[in-house]
């Protein structure tokens, strides 16, 4: 069945308190989701209170000031500090996003941090990504043709290049597809927003030749189908692109082959 | 513990080549049941107190029959897409999901046909 209780070894409990440095005058205050693995412990949720006066401007500088000054076994990936890695997303207030480009100024009260939703959690919020990639692996995000390769470069008019756009932004960082329900209840068969982006992102392509194989490999109740249309991807993706879209855009493409 | 690598597990048994189907006549009747509901809603206040020949009065009009007829087909073909899709999301024991998706398709087409039934029987005299 859906799981609408966390399981008894995952209820979260109360934490540790880092209270601010004396004298600090422009406090927030964190409350970070915390797991070791190691330690056979429920998860805890700890409390951060952060000068903001000595602290960059986003949650993610507030994470590495975590870090870096109040407690160094926080857990957390980050790379490229500006929302093209997607290493960091994470749900931050209640929603999933890139702990880099999430200012802490549009955050309401306390800051609540968690992984990303309904993944399995390897540290802290470190979430395991293994079957996210493995089911973008599996919509083959490459170019394939039949025709043999040209001597220079394969030409795409303008227009056929812009059709890409909106797509090949995707960056791949799952905030979309963690916050569907339809794929937290079966993100073992149902491919999930991100992977179907992409997917589009390939059956679009003007130099592909395989858009039919690919359909033949979406046609499916749970790969393609799971998706009812609920639009918490579009709503949360912080790249601003449009999943809910594509995957219309996929079903489209399909009723239009029997037409 | 499985020790299977995990793009055999997301590949798994293929794709069905199947679904759209499902969709399209899910939207297609969707959009059929506006108006098929509304002029149902309206046969039933036009029904409200009235006796076995007035009913059979107004079942006997073809145009009221047929319209009940594509009412039901379209409202119980519907009820069955739909809630083959609920129990699809949110039950996951192979068995159950199996035997309750069998359960609303035979379901359905009884109570469909009773439904057909009952206003043929109407229609025809009653």
């Amino acid at each position: 069945m859906a799981e609408f209780m966390l399981p008894a070894n995952s209820k979260i409990g109360p934490g540790k308190a880092h209270p601010a440095p004396a004298g600090a005058t422009n406090v927030k205050r964190f409350k970070v989701y915390r797991w070791e693995p190691d330690s056979g412990d429920n998860p805890r949720v700890d409390t951060y209170e952060i000068d903001r006066d000595a602290c960059g401007p986003m949650v993610l500088d507030a994470l590495i000031k975590i870090k870096n000054e109040v407690d160094a076994t926080l857990t957390f990936r980050r790379s490229c500090r500006e929302g093209i890695c997607g290493s960091c997303a994470m749900n931050i207030d209640g929603t999933n996003t890139l702990a880099c480009t999430q200012p802490i100024d549009d955050t309401k009260g306390d800051v609540a941090v968690y992984p990303l939703p309904h993944m399995p959690v390897i540290k802290d919020l470190v979430p395991d990504m293994t079957n996210f990639y493995a089911q973008y692996a599996s919509i083959k995000p490459w170019l394939q043709s039949q025709t043999p390769p040209p001597d220079k470069e394969r030409l795409q008019s303008k227009d056929d290049r812009a059709k890409l756009d909106g797509l090949y932004e995707c960056i791949l960082c799952a905030c979309c597809s963690t916050s569907c329900p339809s794929y937290w209840w079966n993100s073992e068969r149902y491919l999930g927003p991100a992977v179907l982006l992409q997917a589009y992102r390939w059956l679009v392509d003007s130099r592909d030749e395989h858009t039919g194989e690919r359909l033949d490999e979406l046609e499916d109740p749970f790969r393609l189908y799971r998706c009812h249309t609920i639009m918490n991807c579009t709503r949360t993706c912080p790249k601003d692109l449009n999943p809910a879209k594509a995957i219309a855009g996929i079903k489209k493409m399909l009723v239009e082959r029997r037409m | 513990m499985s020790l299977r690598t995990p793009l055999g597990r997301v590949r798994g048994l293929g794709a069905a080549k199947e679904g759209t189907g499902h969709f399209w006549a899910q939207r297609l009747t969707a959009v059929a049941l506006v108006p098929l509901t509304f002029l149902f809603v309206v046969f039933v206040f036009l029904m409200i107190g009235a006796d076995h020949a007035r009913a059979v009065a107004l079942m006997g009009n073809p145009l009221v029959a047929v319209i009940m007829l594509l009412f039901i087909v379209a409202g119980f073909y519907h009820m069955k897409l739909g809630m083959q899709v609920v129990i699809e999301d949110y039950i996951h024991h192979e068995g159950v999901k199996t035997g309750s998706v069998l359960l609303v398709l035979l379901g359905s087409f009884a109570l469909g046909t009773a439904c057909v039934f009952a206003v043929l029987k109407l229609a025809f005299g009653g």
